[in-house]
């Protein structure tokens, strides 16, 4: 290739990427621009990019709308246990599918896959049938049971990825030197584990933290109800004037999953690399 | 649950066990936690899920509910609206899944070449994955906003004329929630995408390149090849998660305007939370399932008889 054309290549791929950067950017930046915009400028014909007189009314006027705070208490309550229980639960079944091939671990792994394809509504309405006789229908533990289940495909499928990563060297050099089973998955196998797990348990956090469908069915009153179900009640009165407060509370409810996602993201890469290859 | 299964393929690798010994008890006492709340919570209420769409069953009903055959699917059969909104569900799912991979193809093959930016792109690929669908509709909302819109007054700017109702407006709705459902679903795609590259030994481009072999030549030699079981395994779970999809739309429009956008989903949704038919709606779970099965086995099957891909 000459010079000429492999420099022109590569002007070409930047100016690609920047295409790409801005498709992915821009609807963000304008959520966080609206949110802060006093409301003149919201009924403005002629939005800009900019906010003119940015202001915090916004904020302030979406927690007076809506009960935020409950609904963000209620959104980390489900989500933490969700995300401890799965993970807890998950971690010793992952094991054994990751080692021994069994005929469980193989119908686990059929059902990891199989558990993707199916329609929530074939598992919502016999759920809520089962809740209901529980009386655990608009309950956050009615709702925590759901996600730890619901988390519970890629919470196996990532930790068996992570555990086949550990050495089995280590595990038999362990056996060797007399360690039981279970001698040695505490103490050989878990804290090389532990980062992996971790993971795991922020990525239950969050896909709990941004679930909408369960919530939207099981939770009836607004003081019971997580973020995202709370947001769509700002929905209702399609005003210009209540766009300010929509895009403030969007905003807020976006960050923490944004955060921590940000935190995990190499790992889980990482995570969902080690799955694949190691096929 | 989007990410993680991306690149999911059946795990049996795993070495043999020990010996038969060693997995007894001990191995039921690892297991049992994660299985029990799975079979009572997940197995058995997709067979009891099934079940009901043999049933008259409906909520907030006090005369018990009653076995009625196939009669929900016959019914569905003639209902008109359902299957309209599963042509929808069709066109919504193909129309987000083809252009996703398209786009976060292009996308993977630039974040594995050596650019400056990489990172930049890395960072922002971030927050469509990590959002909560909810906050990607509202966030659209305001976008597609007539009159306080970016997207409007983007192209009065360039003088395209007035803008328009994006949402709402009968022949531009679907178009409209398909980028966004194309835009909200990207990440996860290049991501799977870059981890089949990055999978692609180097040398097998370079020796392509001394022989002579263009960009296209070297792509349809060495790294479509490579990348190709990730490719079918993603666009497969693409296909199936677009076609589930709910909270988006709900956000977008609702299944509005007239219908236009409402996705099976929505439709079984309403069907079954307000007006409290769930025999009904659960008969509507069993058909998507069905045909879905139907589709992607013979997706599935073209594409690996397909041999070299041709």
């Amino acid at each position: 290739m000459s010079m000429r054309t492999r420099r022109s290549v590569r002007a070409g791929q930047y100016v690609a990427l920047l295409c790409y950067l801005i498709f992915l950017a821009f609807p963000f930046l304008w959520l966080i621009s609206t949110a802060f915009k006093p409301a003149p400028e919201l009924g403005s014909l002629h939005p800009t990019w900019i906010p003119q007189h940015p202001t915090l009314d916004n904020f302030r006027q979406a927690f007076d709308e809506q009960p935020l705070l409950r609904a963000a208490a209620n959104s980390l309550i489900a989500a933490l246990s969700a995300g401890l229980i799965a993970v807890l639960i998950a971690t010793p079944m992952a094991y054994v599918m990751a080692r021994h091939r069994t005929r469980l671990s193989t119908a686990a792994t059929g059902w990891v896959v199989v558990s993707q394809a199916f329609p929530f509504v074939l598992l919502i309405i016999p759920l809520f049938l089962v809740l209901k006789n529980l009386h655990l229908i608009n309950t956050l533990w009615g709702l925590v049971l759901v996600y730890v289940v619901w988390a519970l495909p890629f919470a196996l499928w990532m930790l068996v990825g992570y555990v086949r990563a550990v050495p089995r060297e280590l595990e038999e050099a362990a056996a060797v030197d007399g360690a039981g089973r279970l001698r040695t998955l505490v103490s050989v196998t878990a804290p090389l584990l532990a980062p992996g797990i971790v993971a795991t348990a922020l990525f239950a956090f969050i896909t709990a933290w941004n679930e909408f469908f369960f919530a939207l069915v099981l939770l009836k009153t607004p003081e019971k109800q997580t973020l995202p179900v709370v947001l769509t009640h700002f929905l209702g009165a399609e005003g210009a004037s209540d766009l300010g407060p929509l895009a403030a509370a969007a905003f807020l409810a976006t960050l923490p999953s944004l955060v921590l996602f940000a935190v995990i993201q190499r790992r889980i890469t990482g995570g969902m690399l080690a799955g694949a290859v190691k096929n | 649950m989007t990410l993680a299964s991306a690149t999911v393929r059946s795990g049996r690798d795993g070495p043999p066990g020990k010996g038969a010994a060693d997995r007894g008890a001990g191995t039921w006492f690892l297991v049992l936690p994660a299985l029990i709340p799975i079979l009572v919570l997940s197995v058995g209420p997709l067979l009891y899920g099934i079940a009901l769409a043999f049933t008259d069953a409906q909520s907030g009903r006090t005369r018990a509910t009653q076995w009625i055959g196939t009669l929900n699917f016959r019914d569905l059969l003639h209902d008109g609206l359902f299957w309209e909104s599963f042509r929808i569900g069709l066109v919504w799912a193909v129309g987000v899944t083809v252009p996703q991979f398209v786009l976060a193809l292009g996308l993977a093959l630039l974040l594995n070449e050596n650019l400056r930016m990489r990172w930049l792109a890395r960072a922002l690929a971030i927050i469509p994955w990590a959002m909560p669908e909810v906050v990607v509709g509202i966030m659209w909302r305001l976008v597609y906003n007539p009159d306080a819109g970016i997207l409007n007054e983007t192209i009065r700017d360039l003088g395209l004329g007035d803008g328009r109702d994006w949402l709402t407006g009968l022949a531009t709705a679907l178009p409209a929630v398909i980028l966004v459902g194309v835009w909200s679903g990207m990440p996860q795609t290049t991501v799977a995408l870059l981890a089949g590259l990055q999978n692609t030994p180097h040398e097998l481009h370079e020796a392509a390149a001394l022989d002579g072999a263009g960009a296209w030549r070297r792509f349809r030699t060495v790294t479509w090849p490579a990348i190709r079981p990730v490719a079918l395994s993603i666009t497969a779970l693409n296909f199936i998660w677009n076609f589930n999809s709910f909270a988006l739309v709900y956000v977008l429009t609702n299944g509005g305007p007239g219908g236009r956008t409402r996705l099976p989903m929505l439709f079984a949704y309403e069907e079954a939370f307000r007006y409290g038919q769930f025999g009904y709606a659960a008969a509507m779970g069993c058909v998507m399932v069905a045909v879905i099965s139907v589709i992607l086995a013979v997706y599935l099957a073209g594409r690996l008889r397909g041999g070299d891909d041709r």
